[in-house]
């Protein structure tokens, strides 16, 4: 499962980031995501989709179990995770590595 | 002096007329390629993790902190930049790249300090997709509580 990407339009790839996540966001929560995943596997997972995915089906679930409060605590809750180790790890790695060059 | 917004525009539209013709083509299939190199490689990672007795569901959780690990890891190293810049967003759209979008901003401008260098510059690109993340996904959680479709 691969992803293309257009290299060709006029914007940076933080906007382009920005865009995935939040079309991932929007795809699940229109329910067409889990198909996906279920067909795709990490290759669903993986792209920055699937973190907008893991944020909507964490509000979705928490909305399910606490009511309206996991409206505020759904999002980070199922990303927690990758979230952490991103600051704490990327906060280690930079310390210890020098930029090259 | 700081170039203003104006200028910077001018600049890239100048830069773009004088840059030659990307070779679109050549540049979506190597994305496509590394882009779903990364992807099988999650699969793998995905499949151990199932393994290990993880529902498809919960192994995604891991699946992404591995991935986010080795992502900066990789950057670490320098070899996360020089993939990116042969595939483009191939690499920089898994969440590996995401990782990198945090790392390599970090490094660049651990000079600056631990706080105002380090600190501050990992959330440059990481910023942004958590802002539209979080702010998308809870609209959206909104709209499908008032639909009553949770």
């Amino acid at each position: 499962m691969a992803q293309i990407t257009l290299n060709l339009t006029e914007l940076t790839p933080a906007h382009i980031m920005v865009l995935f996540v939040s079309l991932g966001a929007v795809v699940s929560g229109l329910g067409f995501y889990q198909p996906l995943l279920d067909f795709g596997g990490a290759g669903a997972a993986v792209p920055l989709t699937g973190f907008g995915h893991a944020l909507v089906t964490g509000i979705l679930d928490a909305l399910n179990q606490q009511g309206l409060l996991g409206l505020f605590t759904g999002g980070l809750t199922s990303t927690s995770f990758g979230i952490t180790v991103a600051v704490v790890f990327g906060y280690f790695i930079s310390i210890l590595f020098d930029p090259r060059g | 002096m700081q170039a203003g917004y104006d200028e910077i525009q001018q600049y890239r539209k100048m830069r773009q007329k004088n840059a030659p013709p990307t070779p679109l083509f050549a540049n979506l299939l190597k994305a496509f390629f590394v882009g779903g190199a990364i992807c099988a490689f999650g699969q793998l990672v995905l499949n151990i993790y199932r393994g290990m007795g993880f529902t498809v569901a919960e192994a995604t959780v891991p699946l992404a902190g591995t991935m986010v690990f080795l992502g900066a890891l990789f950057t670490g190293f320098g070899w996360y930049d020089e993939l990116g810049e042969f595939a483009g967003m191939g690499a920089a759209l898994p969440i590996t790249g995401f990782a990198n979008a945090i790392v390599s901003p970090a490094m660049e401008f651990k000079r600056e300090g631990l706080v105002q260098g380090v600190g501050k510059h990992m959330f440059e690109v990481a910023g942004p997709v958590f802002v539209y993340g979080l702010t998308v996904s809870f609209v959206i959680g909104v709209v499908r509580y008032f639909f009553g479709a949770y």
